[in-house]
């Protein structure tokens, strides 16, 4: 059984969500294709992870992000292949391209997937994630071609125990005109610095924290781990920091080393974005707060007094 | 502008979430009923353009009965006109949804329909676009800025650092993100106009589909409740040894 997963990148290598998406492909089929919207394949880390196709899709034939005609590539290269099941990453862009493919060709598209078998020629069983992964599904998909997305923060990227031989192929699709209609104008986003989505560390600000003006000493530990500010939905819904630092099923999942959340309750919208975290500390006032249930550790107290000793412990060293 | 606005009656979670006994849905015998923080954005996003430039706001749900809730609740923010696609209690999959929202779209005529980018509870990212397939209308999703002028409209969002703009002519779908804006809260005059408006209904087909749920269930958490480490800022020496022995700090 061959099995085609989109694979997006980071720079030149593919994208960790991407490797996740690999890592479930290799439960789902035996010969392991890649689809790739590039001039060159990341060879040796695709090898690794058991794909022995990678399929370059001719730039020239789409130039940039363009939803549709990924889709449609994408439906061209699982016939071409005979593949039984397509993946992609529970990315914006994974998601949105195999829902197009699933209304191209009628058939159903199963979510942010965390393990998937097939069970019999067309039959598969599943878990995917609901409520942004506070609930697990367990289903059955019936269908000649499994269409799935892989969930970005539960199933951990796992090279094959062998590597595969890989080949390199250019793949050019056939596309209509409005099939290129919407495509994507890329510029740089306003503020940069490391995503939230792929930090090594977050420091999270919620209520506790106080008000727009109480984030200084955060960015500053942020600063000093080399990490970023994430904030609950209630900092967002108040307008004390702009909605692209939300941590939460609304806002971004993350999947850092360390998560520190500071005066965060831990409302359950908030654990379903920080829920893929390796390890969570809490800073609370409140020896009661939700938080304490997902995380490892947790120190009770005034963030506004921890936070700056930590920051002055971490300085001396 | 005619713009039809997607919106989906769901459990509200607080603190915790639970499933019946049988696993079929989420245990709402301590909860309300509310739309997802992306729809509330969708209503807020309509009714800020029809006050702009003019038209009117539908607002659609398919749901059951008790659905109409929801629907006032988006009729007291501003949208002029209800529809309820009443559901016999057996739950639609996204394909079926599609058809059923594309239908009332063909037989009212709108120039944009808005939807949450994924349904907060089944999370399947896929009804707008398809109903965007089954209409041959250009579509664009997990929006986060929208700027309409002149039958085109512009819809900007971010991914992985960089801003993604996206041009589409209208008729159009487009799904947005929590963020978009800040809705505003009901007002009283707006509450008592909901009250009263008149809801049309329609009975949608139900279909099968090849995903089917067999069970939800919570799944087995890796964390446990966490160890203390200590009260305020004394405890921040023994902070710092964890963070060197995750190796975090070096």
């Amino acid at each position: 059984m061959s099995v085609l997963c989109l694979v997006e990148l980071d720079g030149a290598e593919p994208a960790d969500a991407s490797l996740r998406a690999l890592t479930l492909a290799r439960s789902a089929g035996r010969d392991i294709n890649a689809a790739l919207f590039a001039e060159a394949a990341p060879e040796a880390t695709l090898a690794s992870y058991g794909v022995a196709g990678a399929y370059l899709i001719e730039p020239s034939a789409v130039e940039g992000y363009a939803p549709l005609a990924w889709a449609r590539a994408l439906a061209g290269l699982a016939t071409q292949t005979g593949a039984t099941a397509v993946l992609a990453a529970g990315s914006d862009r994974g998601q949105e391209v195999l829902a197009h493919l699933g209304a191209i060709t009628g058939l159903p598209m199963a979510a942010n997937c965390t393990e998937f078998r097939s069970e019999a020629d067309g039959v598969h069983r599943l878990v995917r994630q609901r409520w942004g992964g506070l609930l697990a599904e367990d289903a059955i998909l019936e269908a000649p071609v499994a269409l799935l997305t892989v969930a970005t923060d539960a199933v951990p990227g796992v090279p094959a125990e062998t590597a595969a031989v890989i080949g390199v192929h250019v793949y050019k699709p056939e596309l209509a005109e409005a099939d290129l209609h919407v495509r994507a104008v890329e510029s740089p986003a306003g503020a940069g610095g490391a995503s939230l989505a792929t930090a090594r560390v977050v420091i999270g600000g919620g209520r506790g924290v106080g008000g727009a003006d109480g984030f200084a000493p955060l960015e500053e530990l942020a600063g000093l781990l080399g990490g970023v500010v994430g904030v609950s939905r209630v900092v967002t819904s108040e307008g004390w920091r702009p909605h692209k630092q939300q941590v939460g099923q609304t806002g971004t999942k993350i999947t850092p080393e360390l998560y520190l959340a500071c005066g965060i309750s831990g409302a359950i919208q908030h654990i379903a974005g920080c829920a893929g975290a390796k390890h969570i500390i809490a800073i609370n006032t409140d020896p009661g707060a939700p938080i304490l249930a997902h995380a490892d550790y947790a120190i009770i107290g005034d963030l506004h007094q921890v936070i700056p000793a930590l920051v002055a412990a971490l300085r001396e060293r | 502008m005619e713009i039809l606005v997607c919106v989906k009656r769901v459990p509200t979670v607080g603190g915790k979430i639970a499933v019946t006994p049988d696993g079929q849905e989420v245990d709402t015998r301590m909860s309300g009923f509310s739309i997802s923080p992306h729809e509330e954005c969708a209503v807020e996003e309509a009714v800020q353009i029809t006050e702009r430039d003019g038209g009117t706001v539908s607002v659609l749900t398919l749901g059951p009965e008790d659905a109409i809730e929801q629907l006032r609740g988006a009729l007291a923010l501003g949208a002029g006109r209800a529809v309820l696609l009443e559901t016999d209690g057996r739950e639609f999959g996204p394909i079926a949804t599609a058809a059923a929202i594309a239908a009332e779209v063909r037989a009212h005529g709108y120039d944009l329909v808005l939807l949450g980018n994924e349904a907060a509870d089944t999370g399947d990212y896929q009804v707008g676009i398809r109903v965007a397939h089954e209409l041959g209308w250009p579509v664009a999703t997990g929006i986060k800025q929208l700027s309409v002028s002149a039958g085109t409209l512009v819809a900007r969002r971010e991914y992985r650092g960089v801003e993604e703009a996206y041009e589409l002519p209208l008729p159009a779908v487009v799904t947005v993100k929590e963020g978009i804006n800040l809705p505003r809260y009901p007002s009283l005059p707006g509450r008592l106009r909901a009250k009263r408006a008149p809801v049309e209904r329609s009975a949608p087909a139900w279909a099968a589909e090849g995903l089917r749920k067999e069970a939800l269930r919570v799944p087995p958490s890796s964390k446990h409740q966490a160890t203390v480490l200590g009260n305020g800022p004394e405890a921040v020496p023994e902070l710092v040894r964890v963070l060197d022995e995750w190796g975090i700090v070096s």
